[in-house]
């Protein structure tokens, strides 16, 4: 799988992609995912990032509720949790075409 | 149009139940992702950014009212209301569940509609001109052919594990509308002196990482042979095609490698002995059976000056303009060929509602024998409509939305799903394409302008055909942001040519401007009647790269 992080991140957190129908999702502080990047839990430095991956992988399989377990980089700002990367962006707020649509309607201020 | 016969029939619900019970085996866990992600991709199942992505097979791009008006109550109900027409004459569901998709299946089938041979290493679904049966030079229906390769092709069991996909064009006309040199086969249909059906065969084209253009081994086969032929041609491949990296796994780094002299003499080796063995010789007929399901509709006739035509043009620019752009000559005497831009300014190419497909179907239905073609260009094409009833056409075309006046023009853009969709891009396709359409939005500008082809890809897989656009633009990721890269002087058509590349990759603040400073630069600098790509082929990359880079 491509690389969605970089070396030296400070933040990361882990996604995924709901088995019965591939919407995104992330994993939170309960071992839960949830479809809302506000809500996943934020490793600090690369051995928690590690740690944390190695929680989300715990789903892959035996769980089997989620595929495609990664770590990615995000920022904490004053509005709350942000993905770094363009792709990471579009994952959490959806395309940034048909704005009318989905969850790039519900999270219009994410593309702005 | 092809019905399917009791085989057709089987090996579809066949194919359906198969499926039906491998995802219920994966959402049980019974499967591991290793284990169904081979035999969903089998079935067109991708899983994308934000869900899964179903490709539903167009077969050479000829689709019925009947199953127009299927595909949009499927993206109704399965999906958010729209689907995204692809370069490759399919339809692609962008927000399918798994666990829907069996059901979905079962309602394709009902229309005598799959999703086999979108996916995998496999021999593709065959795709071919948008104006067949229709366009005055073509030597002969070239979906007779490709409804014959589809046959072969489906579940071959020697091709279904090739070392990559496998792609079939097929074109009978002078002018090539289905990009067949920049497929892993091209097919050009001819007629000898002795007025006999043949094939050019070109072989070992292709876009991607590696942009090649075919070369042509097979200068006239016979109708007979074509299988034997195209087995041949596979066979080599599978033998002596590289398994051990996905990048130089097509038939074109073979060709490449080994030469266009040693890859004939293979082929044609290999094509004696399956002529030996007597078993792929083309029954005529069989030929004649197939060729009965593509008879042309019944055409009356018809005078081919039509005054009220004439009177509405006069009368309505917008009509007018729409004519000019959209519609073109027919084979047949007060007939015309309509094209159907899904290229409305300022948003995403390719895509369509629900509404608007069955708007077209029910236009079709009315106005055009209840048939639509899928155009490689992500347009939709009304292959026979009488001149007569064009005013009527544009107007239910302009109550849905569909009636932009731009085919072939600057905004008639193709782009790859890229990175607000695609698992693989690296960057966004639809929105710079969009934002190109609003800055050439005037129509008048347009028309100056003339014939122009923008291709965009998110990505170096090339799905939006950047390689091959008069302007090819890629995408490319720096560190989690998006970059473009520029080729000019690209091609699909008889001519066809790989673009140069002009300089280093603009900023996706930067590229709606380059594209603007070539266009200038072009219009500064064209001769009376060029179009962008006769300028570009007269004076070359330098004068662009002048302008695009000065200020660096």
């Amino acid at each position: 799988m491509a690389q969605h992080t970089r070396k030296g991140a400070q933040f990361q957190a882990v996604t995924a992609n709901r088995l019965a129908d591939g919407v995104v999702v992330y994993l939170t502080a309960d071992n839960g995912w949830s479809e809302s990047l506000q809500h996943t839990e934020v490793a600090e430095g690369k051995e928690a990032g590690e740690a944390l991956l190695a929680r989300g992988q715990q789903f892959f399989e035996p769980g089997n509720l989620v595929l495609d377990v990664y770590l990615f980089e995000v920022e904490k700002t004053d509005n709350g949790i942000r993905a770094s990367s363009v792709r990471e962006t579009i994952r959490q707020a959806g395309p940034t075409v048909r704005r009318d649509l989905g969850k790039q309607a519900e999270l219009a201020g994410v593309h702005e | 149009m092809y019905r399917y016969d009791e085989f057709d029939h089987r090996l579809v619900t066949e194919r359906v139940e198969q499926f039906r019970g491998q995802v219920a085996r994966r959402l049980s866990g019974e499967l591991s992702e290793d284990e169904f992600k081979p035999l969903r991709l089998m079935n067109g199942v991708y899983l994308q950014l934000h869900a899964y992505m179903l490709r539903i097979a167009v077969p050479y791009g000829t689709l019925s009212s009947r199953q127009l008006h299927k595909l949009a109550d499927i993206a109704r109900k399965y999906d958010k209301g729209y689907g995204h027409f692809t370069t490759r004459q399919n339809l692609q569901l962008n927000w399918p569940a798994l666990k829907d998709i069996p059901a979905l299946l079962d309602e394709l089938a009902s229309v005598e509609m799959h999703c086999i041979q979108t996916s995998g290493n496999c021999i593709r679904n065959v795709t071919s001109d948008h104006y067949a049966c229709a366009a005055s030079d073509e030597v002969e229906d070239p979906r007779i052919i490709s409804e014959i390769i589809r046959q072969w092709s489906t579940f071959h069991p020697e091709f279904s594990f090739l070392p990559r996909k496998f792609k079939i064009a097929v074109c009978a006309t002078k002018n090539d509308r289905a990009a067949i040199k920049v497929h892993d086969i091209g097919i050009q249909i001819l007629k000898n002196a002795a007025g006999e059906i043949g094939y050019e065969v070109w072989v070992g084209g292709g876009l991607g990482r590696t942009p090649i253009i075919g070369k042509k081994i097979g200068d006239f086969i016979r109708r007979e042979d074509l299988l034997a032929y195209l087995e041949a041609t596979l066979r080599v491949y599978n033998m002596q095609g590289r398994r051990d990296n996905a990048y130089k796994a097509r038939i074109k780094i073979l060709v490449h490698e080994i030469g266009t002299e040693e890859m004939k003499r293979l082929v044609e080796e290999e094509f004696a002995a399956v002529k030996a063995r007597g078993a792929l010789q083309l029954p005529d007929a069989e030929v004649e059976r197939i060729k009965a399901y593509f008879a042309a509709p019944a055409f009356e006739t018809l005078p081919d000056a039509m005054p009220e035509l004439d009177a509405a043009i006069a009368r309505e620019p917008a009509f007018a303009d729409w004519v000019r752009a959209n519609v073109t000559a027919h084979r047949v005497p007060g007939y015309a060929i309509v094209n159907v831009s899904l290229k409305p300014i300022g948003k995403p190419p390719g895509d369509a509602t629900s509404d608007q497909m069955d708007a077209v179907a029910d236009i079709a239905e009315k106005y055009a024998f209840s048939e639509i073609r899928v155009a490689h260009e992500q347009n939709l094409c009304l292959a026979h409509v009488r001149k007569k009833d064009l005013y009527a056409v544009w107007q239910a075309l302009s109550a849905a939305d569909l009636a932009t006046a731009n085919v072939g023009l600057i905004t008639d853009q193709i782009a790859c799903p890229g990175l607000d969709y695609c698992n693989l891009a690296n960057a966004r396709s639809i929105s710079v394409a969009e934002r190109i359409s609003e800055r050439f939005a005037d129509l008048k500008l347009q028309h100056e302008i003339g014939r122009l082809h923008i291709n965009t890809s998110g990505c170096i897989n090339a799905c939006g055909h950047h390689h091959v656009g008069h302007i090819g633009i890629l995408g490319v990721d720096k560190k989690g942001v998006e970059y473009y890269q520029v080729t000019i002087g690209g091609a699909a058509d008889e001519t066809a040519a790989v673009g140069d590349i002009v300089g280093p990759a603009f900023t996706e603040a930067e590229i709606v401007d380059a594209v603007d400073t070539i266009v200038k630069t072009y219009l500064d600098i064209r001769k009376d009647g060029e179009i962008f790509l006769d300028t570009y082929r007269r004076v070359g990359v330098q004068p662009f790269k002048e302008k695009l880079y000065a200020a660096h």
